[in-house]
């Protein structure tokens, strides 16, 4: 087997898993007795487990195996969880990741697990959690066996109470319950490998429940050359069995009905059982049905999905995007030509590239979930690091965004997050004092609006320091003690995102280098984006980030500056008027109109991009009134050109950064228009 | 520079009645004149953008760029060459484009320490061919981003 080809499919599912494991633990420090997530969390283990091994990881393998152990320990109700339970199991999440981390970076993905395999360790034989490295570092592996070699027995005569209600559950559900003999053929050369595939095949047709010899051995190869499963399945014995001998180097595959053994556990335990049973049979049917459901659902998902390579994805994007420059050109021979068939078939192809376009776009949508679910594990642990308490809440996971702002996002929210933990919150004993709960509220929430997708940060903590803020920003020479006094509240709370600026009176190791909120900024508007802050002093704090949906292809207005053609991205147009020159007021030397009752100054587009041409003067402009948050501003054209579907384009490198331009485009006749940055524009 | 370590090909393009040689590696393709669109705010000599089948790319009037005062009217013969540069492709306007043509590494010599009005930094070497005097241009110094930021006129306010 090439390794390579699979080690896309290894790292991909790790990641996944990881994921499942993150949450569901988090989920199980709130709810112990959750058995449904411990079985999650033992499945997730399980995977990771045998792909690693499969792959050669050892370090992982051992990892996810010791956690395993634990879990099954759990399952069986041998060991309750507990906080310091969970921090080691963490722990272990955060190893496993830093190594698949490691094998992505093209590395081997070792790392020293030992003091973790062995916390594991003593929690599974219930010790003491050795708290550090001291001493216990060679401590006891050979301990693991007894309770593994506990389940060797005569192939699974001795089934525990879970593994019993499983099979009984699914022989109340019309599915078979299998005992499996493979043999491999003697000459097999990679058992493990054979083992790993036949598994696969069983993994998919059902449920293996045990094995014998146990997965772990069979995995180290530790068996001559055949092994039992057991198997949940609704396929028949025979399929089942042809699908396995598909399995190269697989012998013979005996295949039997699994008689279950009626319980015969002691007097004791049997009544508590008929009680559990009877509410089990209550209980039973409609929750089976649920499960069946449920996995059917599963299985539906996976058939309806496949992966595709992120590069395909933008290659198909570049190509559409040639097809909108096209359909701009044709649209216009079609225009000029008057011809009625070649208008109606113009008009035609149009519509379907506009659905084309939305499915494209939809393509590369992915629900910000994908960035989300790794606060809660960034602000359990925060939390602990400052000694706070913090109910983290998050609302609006599954909204949608372009796969490219998603890539960037993450940074700017963690740091967000980090802020609002370190500045926002307070500690509990200080919250108290104020008469809040003791315990913070932190809310990420995530919603579309019009062209737009919002994420907001909000926290019930201290609020803003105006006071301070200034007081800061004038001491680190941010603004001028004159500029200062003029400065409205929202203008003060955007100073927290000058750089060399920070409020926190101590450096700590969780933000407050001054550094970083700048940062965010700078991304956030590279993203064509907007941060805005809004504050109550003592009652908390609000970041919100405006994004646009999606990044390639936007809806603007042309407008003509002399012979120059310029296109305005529509979202930041509030709307075009045409202005009387009397309208036109002077306020300081600057000229400025009255817009709905609001003064708006009035910028020539002539003048911002400094046409080469004599400014005529005349009676009416034509005007585009553009908007940055609460601020507006009137940009003078010559003349609208209309509404266009306009894919934007990167100026490249060797220009850099223009002034008040954000790309270019294509128009229909081939020519290149300036795509304007109204951001800039607008100070 | 190329397949045979004792011939430098290169295309020679005429600026201003002299004879400059771009490595023909470089060259992607030359162009009549093409609608160009204005950049405002960018260094005098980048005329602004075009559309070369679907990329935008930035157009470098090399006789700006090299500070020939004597600006020739644009005529039938000039030429737009194309050069992919490591990260980017810019087009460079020159009066006119020739074939390519071969130089015999024996004949390239270092250059001299003062050509005419071009500086000398971005003049890699000069050749002798049939009674031709060809400058080998450095692309990497004509297209020195910095160089031609110092060249940028005024850059608008920043965003306060």
């Amino acid at each position: 087997m090439e390794v390579n080809e699979y080690l896309e499919v290894f790292i991909e599912e790790s990641k996944e898993h990881i994921q499942s494991l993150n949450d569901h633990l988090l989920i199980l420090e709130n709810d112990p007795a959750n058995m449904e997530t411990v079985s999650e969390i033992f499945r997730s283990a399980h995977t990771l487990k045998g792909m690693a091994a499969t792959m050669g990881y050892r370090d992982i393998a051992d990892l996810t195996h010791k956690m395993e152990n634990v879990f099954d320990a759990v399952r069986n109700n041998q060991i309750s969880i507990h906080s310091e339970i969970m921090d080691v199991l963490f722990q272990a999440v955060d190893q496993l990741e830093g190594m698949v981390l490691d094998i992505v970076d093209g590395g081997e993905g070792a790392a020293d697990v030992q003091q973790l395999v062995t916390q594991l360790q003593a929690i599974e034989n219930k010790e003491e959690i050795p708290k550090a490295s001291a001493g216990f570092a060679s401590a006891d592996i050979v301990d693991s066996k007894p309770e593994a070699a506990d389940t060797i027995f005569s192939p699974f005569a001795n089934l525990d109470e879970f593994e019993q209600t499983v099979l009984r559950q699914s022989k109340e559900n019309d599915c078979n319950n299998l005992e499996i003999n493979v043999r491999l053929a003697e000459n097999c050369l990679l058992k493990a490998a054979r083992v790993y595939m036949v598994f696969e095949v069983l993994e998919q047709v059902g449920e293996v429940i045990k094995s014998d010899p146990t997965v772990q051995e069979l995995e180290e190869e530790n068996f001559e050359s055949s092994f039992h499963v057991l198997l949940i399945t609704k396929e028949t014995a025979d399929q089942v069995k042809n699908k396995i001998l598909k399995v190269s180097e697989v012998e013979e595959v005996v295949i039997q009905e699994y008689e279950l053994a009626e319980p015969s556990e002691s007097a004791q335990q049997e009544e508590t059982k008929l009680d559990e049973s009877k509410e089990e049979q209550k209980t039973a049917a409609p929750k089976q049905q649920e499960t069946t459901t449920k996995t059917k659902k599963a299985q539906n998902v996976v058939s309806k999905t496949i992966r595709v390579n992120i590069d395909r994805l933008d290659a198909l994007m570049n190509l559409f995007e040639e097809l909108v420059i096209d359909k701009g050109r044709l649209e216009q021979i079609s225009t000029n030509l008057r011809h009625s068939e070649l208008q109606d078939t113009v008009e035609h192809m149009s519509r379907i590239s506009n659905d084309l376009q939305n499915i494209i776009l939809n393509m590369r949508m992915v629900p910000v979930e994908q960035v989300f679910n790794r606060f809660p594990r960034m602000v359990r642990q925060l939390s602990k690091d400052l000694g706070k308490k913090i109910d983290l809440q998050i609302v609006g996971a599954e909204t949608e965004l372009d796969r490219t702002v998603i890539d960037e996002i993450g940074d700017p929210l963690v740091h967000l997050i980090r802020n609002s933990l370190d500045h926002g919150i307070e500690t509990p004993d200080k919250r108290i004092q104020a008469g809040k709960n003791e315990t913070g509220k932190l809310l990420l929430k995530a919603y579309h609006s019009g062209n737009h997708v919002f994420i907001e940060i909000s926290d019930d903590g201290a609020g803003i320091n105006k006071e301070k803020v200034l007081h800061k920003a004038i001491e680190n020479q941010v603004v001028t003690p004159e500029v200062a006094e003029q400065l409205s509240e929202k203008e003060i709370y955007q100073l927290i995102l000058s750089s060399g600026f920070s409020t926190a009176d101590h450096i700590s190791d969780v933000s407050g280098r001054g550094v970083g909120l700048d940062v965010v900024k700078n991304t956030i508007e590279s993203l064509g984006g907007m941060l805005t802050i809004e504050s109550e002093e003592g009652s908390g704090s609000l970041f919100s980030i405006q994004l646009p949906l999606t990044l390639s292809i936007i809806s603007a207005l042309l407008v003509e500056v002399a012979d120059e053609k310029y296109a305005i991205p529509l979202s930041s147009i509030i709307e075009t008027a045409i202005i009387h020159k009397e309208d036109i007021l002077n306020a300081h030397n600057k000229q400025v109109i009255d817009f709905r009752g609001k003064v708006v100054p009035l910028l020539d587009l002539k003048d911002v991009f400094e046409v080469p041409v004599e400014k005529e003067e005349s009676d009416l402009y034509p005007v585009v009134i553009i908007r940055k948050g609460d601020k507006m501003a009137g940009l003078i054209v010559d003349t609208f050109i209309g509404q266009q579907e306009i894919v934007l384009k990167s100026l490249g490198e060797f220009l850099g950064d223009v002034f008040a331009i954000s790309g270019a485009t294509i128009l229909g006749d081939g020519q290149v228009a300036l795509i304007i940055d109204t951001n800039t524009i607008i100070t | 520079m190329d397949g045979n370590a004792n011939i430098y090909k290169c295309i020679v393009a005429q600026l201003d009645n002299q004879e400059y040689a771009i490595p023909v590696e470089k060259v992607g393709a030359i162009e009549r004149k093409l609608h160009m669109t204005r950049v405002p705010k960018t260094a005098p000599c980048v005329k602004g953008v075009i559309n070369l089948r679907g990329v935008i790319t930035p157009i470098v009037h090399l006789r700006e760029r090299f500070g020939m005062t004597s600006s020739v009217e644009t005529n039938e013969s000039n030429r737009i060459i194309i050069v992919h540069m490591e990260n980017y492709d810019v087009g460079l306007i020159v009066d006119a484009a020739y074939d390519v043509l071969d130089i015999p590494q024996n004949k390239l010599e270092p250059a001299p320490q003062v050509i005419g009005a071009v500086d000398v930094d971005y003049i890699k070497g000069v050749a002798q061919v049939n009674d031709r005097l060809i400058m080998l241009l450095d692309l990497e110094k004509v297209l020195d981003l910095e160089a031609l930021q110092a060249m940028k006129g005024k850059v608008g306010q920043l965003n306060g």
